[in-house]
């Protein structure tokens, strides 16, 4: 195959010079074999332009640190083969998280202020006996939790949610994953109603338009639709039961 | 500098990795305020890209039945090649179930013993007994008698950062992500915070508090090619460093991994050898047994990755474009094993590699993987030289690992020391008092705001990245996993003429704002001083213990060796200055590791 020269169209704005506006600009570099998105951007800073912006840190597709829009596409960079790329590859920063810089977005914030709002973490009475033994789990529920928590806070399923885009409170696939997470966690000892009442509301499970853009972006394979469905039902089964005792 | 800016907190986390949460969650538990600095979301620290699991001795599996901690300290303390400090990991070995066990209870979803009669990959059949059923399971690992090591399916650093984090927004604990600690503030005896770098607008401001935890992982990426995330780049060993106070120790014990992939270097778990994976040369031929009869291919990760590049060097390697290699083989596991239990590996082959590991053999080959130095603290996790100074994690030298980690300890040492240091730091905390020298602050701030300017303003001609590459480039060829004289008198020599340039730097870029130029330009000169206290240490220490090994001094030298490094950077040096010191051995007399190429033992295969 002849080597290709390809060009990265890149989104720049840098908060420091709010005098030039945002803008795209154009790159060229030759490809080389096994090129993801990753090595192409530290090349083109390397080599061309230092002070582009870009964050990858596990650079494995673990971390959840680099999605971006890739030709339009909410994905991770640092897994994108160039070779499954035209000539031509428009870079630009996740919609919906607030821009650092260039292709930098702020997720980091967005999903703590989930994580806050979810209150995602294990709700107990029980206390903690350093010398007692575990308690037991079957290991079926243990990895159907893990199922669950894989995700890695890419954002991608954020970006690419309708409802995302025009309600910032909206928790989006990944708020809502992570409350069905919590769900299935027999040591966490909310009941459904008290979950309804963070998330039985627009922001939370009903604002969600079910369009399922979200399912199959999601870098980690999480079965969103399943866990979308577990929360819907639960809730609704939690809103008929509140409706009753009324 | 903007004192409105200024920060000020009971206790300062630099490092939002494992260790840095368990810190901050013990202090905040004891009801301190607590800031953590990161630059990243904690959550993407580099703790989880940790697949394997953490060791802590619950013997709750078939082939783990009989364990306790004495079994896990010999382990660790062979592991270490009698290197480490033994009341440290007496301490350690104790604990490790307890943090196990406090990790489920904040949400780790461990895998579970599923009672039952199991056909291991050699044939061996083993029965898990019904009464363990539901208790965390244990896999196997190299270098231990027993399989010890706990995990959760294929993410075991991931889901433990999950849950630490959440543990931190539970508590309220205050993070500030993309804030880059760049100097400690201090007065030669008292540490009074950091000056740090915003990497949201490229301002600096002071953070001060009674006590400072550097927790900021390891600093692989000064080798270039490592199993390392890109920001591990050691710029909290390098700030203690910089006090002229505060030594490093053991710098020169640095970890290969026998299988990162090749080209891109990403790990694959030991795990994959832990639960029956072979090493295959360019015949096919499962090499490991020839050398290691006993451990095969579960040896420590110091021999494994020595008997590799010594068969590669034989000859046996499979060439390819990026140098040769060895082939892992874990097909024989099976699609469904290989799926649930190693699914992080199918991933990483299917997405890097293009290949299926239940139909196709891995390239790997060993790669820069675990600083076992770094900011030498005592038991309690005191770093040596300041007061209010505190370090916990793959950043410090507790002196848990010695010459080599264990796989699985460190996971279990960032969740253990963790643990101790907190409690440490918030009775720290309860008697001393807040009290900051203002111009010893502002001139701190000042200090970094200048370096900025100069870089901004200098007429210097070095390009940080040219620089940079070559320092990668002379640790990784000369100060690797075969070391000796010549080559470690070339590294010290080409280290301190890079670090003599790195002082005279040409930003390429306007270095407004954010700017990554500027980022990598103010680490440059604290990671090449990482860089020749490594090698000097390494060029010193005439003999071979655990990773460090000596072409020209094969032998482990306890008469001489039996001690441990402290690399001090005195101010205005221009080289390190290193001392020694003994180690703790209060229970286990050095002798035979039980594999590796041993004192008093014939060398197989060297
Ligand atoms: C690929 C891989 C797999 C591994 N698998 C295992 C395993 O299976 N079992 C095991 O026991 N060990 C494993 N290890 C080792 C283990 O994961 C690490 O040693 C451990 O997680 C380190 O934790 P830490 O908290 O010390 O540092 P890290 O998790 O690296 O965290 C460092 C933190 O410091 C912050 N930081 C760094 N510098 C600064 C600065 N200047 N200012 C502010 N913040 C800063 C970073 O943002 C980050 O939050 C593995 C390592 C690798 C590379
Ligand atoms: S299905 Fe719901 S969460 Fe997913 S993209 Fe559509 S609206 Fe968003
Ligand atoms: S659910 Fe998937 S796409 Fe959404 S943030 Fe998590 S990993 Fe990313
Ligand atoms: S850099 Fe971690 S997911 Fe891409």
């Amino acid at each position: 195959m002849a080597q290709r020269i390809l060009t990265f169209s890149i989104f720049r704005y840098n908060p420091a010079t709010p005098e030039i506006k945002p803008r795209m600009q154009d790159f060229q570099l030759d490809e080389t074999p096994n090129m993801t998105v990753f090595i192409a951007l530290n090349r083109l800073r390397e080599e061309q332009d230092p002070s582009l912006m870009f964050d990858f840190v596990c650079r494995a597709a673990i971390c959840g640190s680099c999605a971006m829009l890739i030709n339009g596409r909410p994905q991770l960079a640092c897994k994108t083969l160039t070779a499954e790329l035209p000539e031509t590859i428009t870079l630009m920063p996740l919609p919906v998280f607030k821009l650092v810089g260039d292709l930098s977005v702020d997720t980091g914030t967005w999903f703590r202020q989930m994580c806050e709002t979810t209150e995602a973490w294990i709700h107990t009475d029980v206390k903690f006996n350093p010398k007692a033994e575990e308690e037991r789990m079957d290991n079926a529920i243990a990895l159907d939790i893990y199922e669950a928590e894989r995700c890695i806070e890419c954002g991608c399923c954020i970006a690419s949610c309708a409802t995302a885009n025009f309600r910032d409170d909206f928790l989006g696939a990944a708020g809502l994953n992570r409350v069905a997470r919590f769900l299935i966690d027999p040591r966490d000892q909310r009941s459904p109603a008290q979950v309804f009442e963070v998330v039985g509301t627009d922001e939370g499970v009903f604002g969600c338009i079910g369009l399922m853009a979200c399912d199959d972006l999601c870098p980690m394979e999480i079965p969103l639709q399943t866990q979308l469905a577990l929360v819907r039902r639960k809730m609704m089964a939690a809103a008929l039961r509140c409706q009753c005792q009324k | 500098m903007k004192w409105q800016d200024t920060h000020i907190t009971e206790v300062l986390v630099i490092g939002a990795g494992l260790a840095g949460e368990r810190v901050a969650v013990e202090a905040a538990s004891h009801g301190h305020e607590c800031t953590i600095l990161s630059l990243v979301p904690p959550r993407r620290s580099h703790s989880t890209a940790a697949q394997g699991g953490m060791q802590a001795s619950l013997g709750n599996v078939a082939m783990g039945y009989g364990d306790n901690p004495d079994v896990h300290f010999e382990d660790t303390v062979k592991g270490s090649d009698w290197g480490c400090e033994q009341d440290v990991a007496r301490l350690f070995v104790n604990l490790a179930p307890i943090a196990v066990r406090q990790l489920s209870y904040w949400g780790v979803p461990w895998t579970r013993v599923v009672p039952g009669k199991k056909v291991l990959p050699d044939g061996r059949e083993i029965e898990d007994l019904p009464e363990k059923e539901g208790l965390i399971a244990q896999r196997a690992f190299g270098g231990t008698a027993k399989w010890r090591t706990c995990y959760a399916a294929d993410g075991t650093g991931h889901v433990l950062q999950y849950s630490m984090d959440s543990m931190v927004i539970k508590l309220g604990v205050t993070v500030h992500d993309r804030m880059e600690a760049v100097a400690l503030i201090h007065d030669g005896e008292h540490c009074y915070g950091a000056v740090a770098r915003c990497l949201r607008t490229g301002t600096f401001r002071a953070y001060l508090a009674k006590a400072t935890v550097i927790a900021t992982g390891g600093y692989g990426r000064i080798y270039g090619t490592s199993t390392n995330a890109v920001i591990n780049e050691g710029t909290g060993m390098a700030i203690a460093l910089d006090t002229g106070v505060v030594p490093l120790g053991n710098m020169e014990a640095v970890q290969f991994h026998p299988t990162g992939i090749v080209p891109t270097n990403i790990l694959v778990t030991e795990g994959c050898r832990g639960d029956g994976g072979y090493l295959l040369d360019k015949n096919l031929h499962r090499f490991m047994p020839d050398y290691e009869p006993v451990k095969k291919e579960l040896a420590s990760r110091d021999v494994v990755s020595r008997r590799m590049m010594y068969h590669i060097r034989q000859g046996y390697g499979v060439e390819s474009p990026y140098g040769p290699h060895l082939w892992l083989d874990i097909r024989h596991l099976g699609t469904e094993h290989l799926y649930t239990n190693l699914r992080e590996v199918c991933t990483i082959c299917g997405n890097f590699l293009g290949i299926d590991p239940a139909k196709d053999l891995i390239p790997v080959v060993p790669t820069q993987h675990y600083s076992m130095g770094g900011v030498r603290t005592n038991i309690d996790g005191d770093a040596y030289g300041l007061k209010g100074l505190f370090a916990a994690g793959e950043s410090a030298c507790w002196d848990l690992h010695g010459f080599n980690r264990l796989g699985g300890n460190s996971l279990a040492e960032t969740l253990v020391m963790g643990m101790v240091v907190g409690a440490r730091v918030a009775d720290y905390v309860k008697e001393a008092v807040m009290d900051f020298p203002p111009t010893l602050v502002s001139d701190a701030v000042k200090k970094q705001e200048e370096r900025v300017k100069q870089l901004m303003t200098a007429k210097g001609t070095e390009n940080v990245y040219a620089l940079r590459k070559q320092m990668e480039e002379t640790l990784l060829n000369k100060v690797g996993i075969f070391r000796n004289e010549a080559d470690l008198k070339e590294a010290v020599a080409t280290l301190s003429d890079l670090y003599a340039r790195s002082q005279h730097l040409k930003l390429r870029s306007n270095g407004l704002g954010p700017n990554p130029e500027v980022a990598a330009a103010l680490r440059l000169p604290g990671m090449l001083r990482l860089a020749l206290c490594i090698a000097t240490g390494a060029l010193n220490r005439q003999e071979s213990r655990g990773s460090h090994y000596r072409e020209d001094f094969p032998k482990r030298d306890d008469a001489n060796w039996l001690k441990r490094t402290l690399a001090y950077w005195r101010p205005g040096a221009d080289m390190p200055d290193l001392q020694y010191e003994d180690i703790t051995i209060n229970e286990l007399p050095p002798g035979d590791r039980g594999y590796g190429e041993a004192t008093g033992v014939t060398q197989v295969g060297d």
